[in-house]
């Protein structure tokens, strides 16, 4: 499976998910949230930012079914989906991930018959500290 | 001169091809050379005039190998576009830009391609710029059909966008190959039944969603308008030529502004028209970038051929087709001629407006060509 490669603007998103928190680069001076993380704020020009912790609450954006062909170990986990997930706390920060039955579940554990746009989803961290949502 | 220094001061005056399959023999760099002096050949101009190169990343054969191979003069002026598809048009814009200038003038365009016989761009794992693949790839969005199959799924939701309206777009493109006897799918007929019952590539796009993988080169060779006038074709004049990057743009993966939906075709649109004397309604044959289905529908929103969300509904009644509102991908496109990274469709607008297409649309004056949307793309506004 891919891990993710970071940079250092996204470093501590992956810092703190590790540590199973969930939370969002804003800015440190006029507060205003932005994704995917980045050196400055498009609004104000201020290289200060701060990781905001969000609720983990959010709904379906989009999705798609992914089929083969893949890479493999994802190939062997197919057909698997991947969600949007606008959070609640966040509208505009809008997070890729799975819908899976609980923590830690594979890809696809969860009948993609079951996920609409809209839907309500909340974040877990599976192994090695990556966000996956399970329906609310 | 404000804002009138490209119109109509360059014309495409050669286009050159080779031949398209899903593999080819000869290598990447043989076929560009064999592309470009196919062009020059038409336009009537020996390669050693040539002084000036465009072409756009994801391109191997570079200018040094391809100026050396086919014997070109001098050159001054040489610009390689980034984000793949989205730079086709550009590469004419900025050689337009230059030689009305006066920095150029005989520039050559190309775009060579083994993508039916090479990998496949999103097998290479370890060349994924971080950012923002570290968002998206490790969760199994992995390749271009799946991030734009995110942002079709939105649209479909958000105005009632159906899978008939992708079919629209895939069998429009489908019908004019069959006309082509250089495309690849010339001889094999689409019908619904076999679109509907496809097998899924990432849903809601099914295989014929997705543009082909083919082996195959291009070039076009653009020259002043004076100099034009002297070629041994009709010359086709580049009246308008943009660029755009929205702001807050993230690429296939733009997921994370206000309006997703609006993309890349919107800002280059405002641009192009702006300094154009025709609006969409002069415009008699568009060439539309379809790596897949769906940049159809968002693009005729964002160049304005319909309001927003209109889109879909637009494809309705054969419009796409010969004869209808706005026949498209005359050639076949990306669907269906052969996906060389959006080259095809700027030498099929060449065509169109030389009275030469193998679908031609009668008396048609005025082509609009688009490159990728979905990235920073570009658009030309050519007639005759
Ligand atoms: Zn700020």
């Amino acid at each position: 499976m891919l891990t993710p490669v970071t940079d250092a603007a996204g470093a501590p998103f992956w810092e703190y998910a590790a540590r199973g928190e969930l939370r969002v680069q804003a800015c440190g001076d006029c507060g205003e949230p932005r994704f995917p993380p980045r050196p400055c704020c498009p609004h104000c020009q201020s290289f200060a930012a701060k990781w905001r912790p969000v609720s983990g609450q959010g709904r379906v954006w989009s999705y798609v079914v992914p089929h083969p062909p893949l890479l493999p170990e994802y190939a062997a986990q197919a057909p698997y989906n991947v969600v949007v997930v606008e959070l609640a706390d966040a509208p505009r920060i809008r997070l890729v991930g799975n819908v899976v039955s609980r923590a830690g579940a594979p890809l696809g554990s969860v009948d993609p018959g079951r996920l609409r746009i809209g839907a309500r989803v909340h974040v877990v961290f599976g192994d090695g500290g990556l966000p996956q949502w399970v329906l609310a | 001169m404000t804002g009138t220094g490209l119109k109509d001061a360059t014309a495409i005056v050669g286009i050159g091809q080779t031949s398209f399959a899903r593999r080819l023999p000869e290598d990447e760099k043989t076929l560009a050379c064999r592309a470009v002096l196919a062009a020059l050949e038409d336009a009537g101009i020996a390669p050693g005039e040539v002084d000036a190169l465009a072409s756009y990343t994801m391109e191997e054969t570079d200018e040094v190998e391809l100026a050396k191979a086919v014997g070109f003069g001098d050159l001054t002026y040489f610009s390689k576009v980034g984000y793949g598809g989205g730079g086709s048009c550009a590469t004419v814009a900025h050689l337009a830009a230059a030689i009305a200038a006066g920095q150029a003038t005989v520039g050559v365009a190309w775009r060579s391609r083994k993508r039916g016989s090479g990998p496949r761009p999103w097998t290479d794992t370890t060349v994924q710029l971080p950012t923002p693949a570290q968002w998206t790839r490790p969760f199994g969005l992995l390749r271009p059909a799946d991030e734009i199959a995110m942002l079709t799924r939105r649209y479909m939701h958000e105005y009632g966008a159906t899978r008939d309206h992708l079919f629209n777009v895939a069998l429009a493109c489908r019908n004019r190959a069959n006309q082509n006897p250089a495309a690849v799918m010339y001889e094999r007929p689409l019908t619904r039944e076999m679109y509907m019952t496809a097998r899924w590539i990432s849903e809601p796009l099914c295989l014929f969603d997705n543009c082909l993988e083919t082996d195959g080169a291009l070039a076009c060779v653009i020259v002043g308008r004076e100099r034009a006038r002297d070629c041994r074709r009709r010359p086709v004049y580049v009246h308008s030529a943009a660029q755009g990057l929205p702001a807050q743009h993230h690429g296939m993966v733009n997921y994370w502004n206000d309006d997703p939906l609006t993309g890349p075709a919107w800002t280059t649109a405002r641009h192009l028209w702006k300094h154009a004397d025709l609006t969409p309604d002069d415009v008699d044959v568009a060439q539309i970038y379809d790596a897949f289905t769906a940049l159809v529908p968002l693009s005729l929103e964002g160049y304005g051929f319909c309001g927003r969300g209109e889109g879909g509904a637009f494809t309705e009644g054969g419009a796409l087709e010969i004869g209808g509102r706005l026949p498209v991908n005359t050639g076949g496109g990306g669907l269906s001629e052969a996906y060389v990274h959006g080259f095809n469709l700027i030498n099929e607008g060449v065509k169109q407006l030389r009275g030469t297409s193998t679908a031609q649309v009668p008396g048609a004056a005025a082509c609009l060509v688009t490159a990728g949307e979905g990235v920073p793309t570009s658009a030309l506004l050519l007639r005759s």
